[in-house]
């Protein structure tokens, strides 16, 4: 490679690296800093409806202003506590449930004759490729006091008067595990279908009952499947907004919505930012740092 | 006795199978039936009527929002579908550069960020930027664009990044021991190659933004509101039949959209394993 060559490549490679990254620095990494930065200063009325973090005074005195006020509310107003941890309960258990229903469904997908995997997968894959937001609308109307699960129950004679499962945290968590259960189903499907099915013939001819191979070998094996699958539905579930919105009730708490609240309806920008760098801290964090460890072990086991 | 048991199993399996399905698409299902009822209660079926559609088409507000979500997706799918697949580019050619950690990090940190933050990051920073050079004047369609384009070029880069991983290099190694510049490698051996993965990637940014609420949310103003923006509104309000119409169009566009997807990667599929059959001389 002669040096002219060198400096070409050099070059080429610069035009071709240059706009992503230029473009990932102004509109993603900057912002984090904005949201950083106004989560230390006060609000004020006015437009930006926040104090400047540094002011060039008289004489060219730069002086600098922090105000820790935002994250002293997060720590002394326990709402926002109690939000952020009914966020994770509710993600949890919806994560859960997704697991209950999906694994069965990933199973017998990755087991069934090829003609027809297609088809089942696709039928997986159709309700993610509508809208979100009309799937989370379609409960509501289901759901709601003189909604059809009502009608429904009250017709079969199982209950006497409506149920209020609209506006509650059970509706929020049907909705929750609705509109996740693709991305369970999608990850346990792709580990299920690698699997070496000759590993459960040598378990059955070593004696082992279907249950017992199912435990001992199939489950450990679709570990890095539920991993990711879980990791799929928690995370967006525990930010989620629009679910908690339209099928929660007003006490219902999710971090999300009080994120909303604080900004659009109290236009508070330093608290709302001030949650956002909380949430950032406490599930982007670590989630990133989970899956940047688990990388590096799946890359040692290769 | 084994067999019976077997099929008890696999009777069960199918059963949870159904129950998931079921779970995916009765509420879909009523929501097109009730599409069609000429009342506006939802636990009353007052016959059947095509009116909600027509109301619908009249909208005028829903109309010109959804020639916007249009414009916006495919302009967010374009751009992200670019800058994705050089990130991608990036990410499997270039193996060390710097700031290298910085930037596996951009990429991967918007798929794990929840949508609400950066949505709020985003109008944060527009509204420092107008406030320092002006630029962008209030929030439109442009601001719209560009914060869908920042979280969706992550998805595209996923996918196309594993397509080029698993592309056997020694192609483009042949083609630049014939003498081909990189670019030219580029675009003859390696763009063919990874189409496909273009593809999908362009459909999943478009998919991601004309579905998405909340960061538009946040982005756009008055002059410029995205379909879901006003389909939300009207929802907050309560169930709305014109919004049972317009989800049965969508499913409806989807499922044509997917079948005819479907139809082409079967025929691909049989195309490719006859060749591979019939003629492994000519590969």
């Amino acid at each position: 490679m002669t040096a002219l060559d060198r400096v070409a490549r050099r070059w080429g490679r610069l035009i071709v690296g240059f706009p992503p990254y230029v473009w990932l620095l102004i509109f993603f990494l900057v912002p984090f800093l904005i949201v950083i930065k106004i989560s230390l200063s006060q609000a004020v009325m006015g437009i930006p409806p926040y104090t400047p973090l540094l002011e060039w005074g008289e004489g060219a005195v730069l002086t600098i202003r922090i105000a820790l006020g935002s994250f002293g509310t997060l720590f002394s107003d326990e709402l926002y506590a109690f939000a952020y941890l009914n966020s994770l309960r509710l993600a949890a258990i919806a994560t859960f449930c997704c697991l209950l229903l999906g694994y069965p469904a990933a199973y017998a997908i990755a087991r069934s004759s090829h003609s027809v995997r297609n088809l089942l997968l696709l039928l997986v894959a159709l309700p993610f490729w509508t809208s979100f937001l009309i799937r989370v609308y379609a409960w509501i109307g289901i759901l709601k006091t003189e909604g059809l699960l009502n009608g429904l129950l009250l017709w079969l004679g199982i209950i006497d008067t409506p149920l209020q499962i609209l506006e509650t945290d059970l509706a929020v968590l049907i909705g929750m595990v609705y509109s996740y259960l693709p991305f369970m189903v999608l990850p346990l499907f792709a580990t299920l279908e690698k699997m070496d099915l000759s590993l459960l013939e040598a378990a059955a001819d070593l004696g082992c009952r279907p249950f017992q191979a199912f435990i001992s070998v199939t489950l450990p094996l679709s570990l890095p499947g539920i991993v990711a699958g879980s990791l799929l539905v928690f995370i967006p579930a525990v930010g989620e907004f629009v679910i908690p919105d339209l099928l929660g009730g007003p006490d219902t708490l999710m971090i999300g919505k009080i994120l909303w609240a604080e900004f659009f309806d109290n236009r508070d920008w330093p608290v709302a930012s001030a949650v956002a760098v909380a949430m950032l801290i406490l599930l982007v964090v670590p989630v990133m740092v989970f899956q940047r460890l688990q990388g590096r072990a799946t890359e040692g086991t290769r | 006795m084994s067999t019976g048991w077997g099929r008890n199993r696999a009777l069960l399996l199918y059963g949870l199978l159904s129950l998931a399905y079921a779970f995916l698409y009765v509420p879909i299902v009523v929501m097109i039936i009730y599409s069609f009822n000429a009342s506006r209660l939802v636990t009353v079926w007052g016959g059947f009527s095509i009116k909600w559609y027509g109301e619908l088409l009249q909208d005028e507000k829903v109309l010109d929002a959804a020639w916007l979500s249009l414009q916006v997706a495919v302009a967010n799918a374009t751009i992200a579908t670019i800058l994705g697949t050089l990130a991608a580019v990036v990410l499997v050619r270039f193996r060390r550069f710097r700031g290298r950690t910085l930037f596996t990090g951009m990429i991967a940190a918007p798929l794990v960020m929840p949508e609400i933050i950066t949505g709020l990051a985003m109008l944060l920073l527009f509204v420092a930027m107008e406030q320092a050079i002006g630029w962008p004047e209030g929030r439109s369609i442009t601001t719209i664009v560009i914060a869908h384009v920042t979280f969706s070029l992550s998805f595209v880069t996923v996918v196309v990044q594993s397509r080029l991983a698993q592309m056997d290099a020694s192609l483009e190694e042949a083609a630049m021991d014939l003498g081909a510049r990189p670019t030219k490698v580029f675009l003859v051996i390696t763009l063919p190659i990874i189409a496909p993965a273009l593809l999908a990637g362009w459909l999943l940014a478009f998919t991601l933004s004309i579905d998405d609420v909340v960061i538009s949310a946040f982005v756009s103003g008055p002059g410029a509101t995205p379909l879901p923006i006003v389909i939300f509104s009207k929802v907050r309000l309560g169930v709305s039949p014109e919004i049972n119409a317009l989800a049965t169009i969508v499913v409806a566009l989807v499922g044509v959209a997917m079948a005819i997807a479907g139809r082409v990667m079967l025929s691909r599929d049989r195309d490719e394993r006859q060749h591979s059959t019939t003629s492994p001389q000519s590969v």
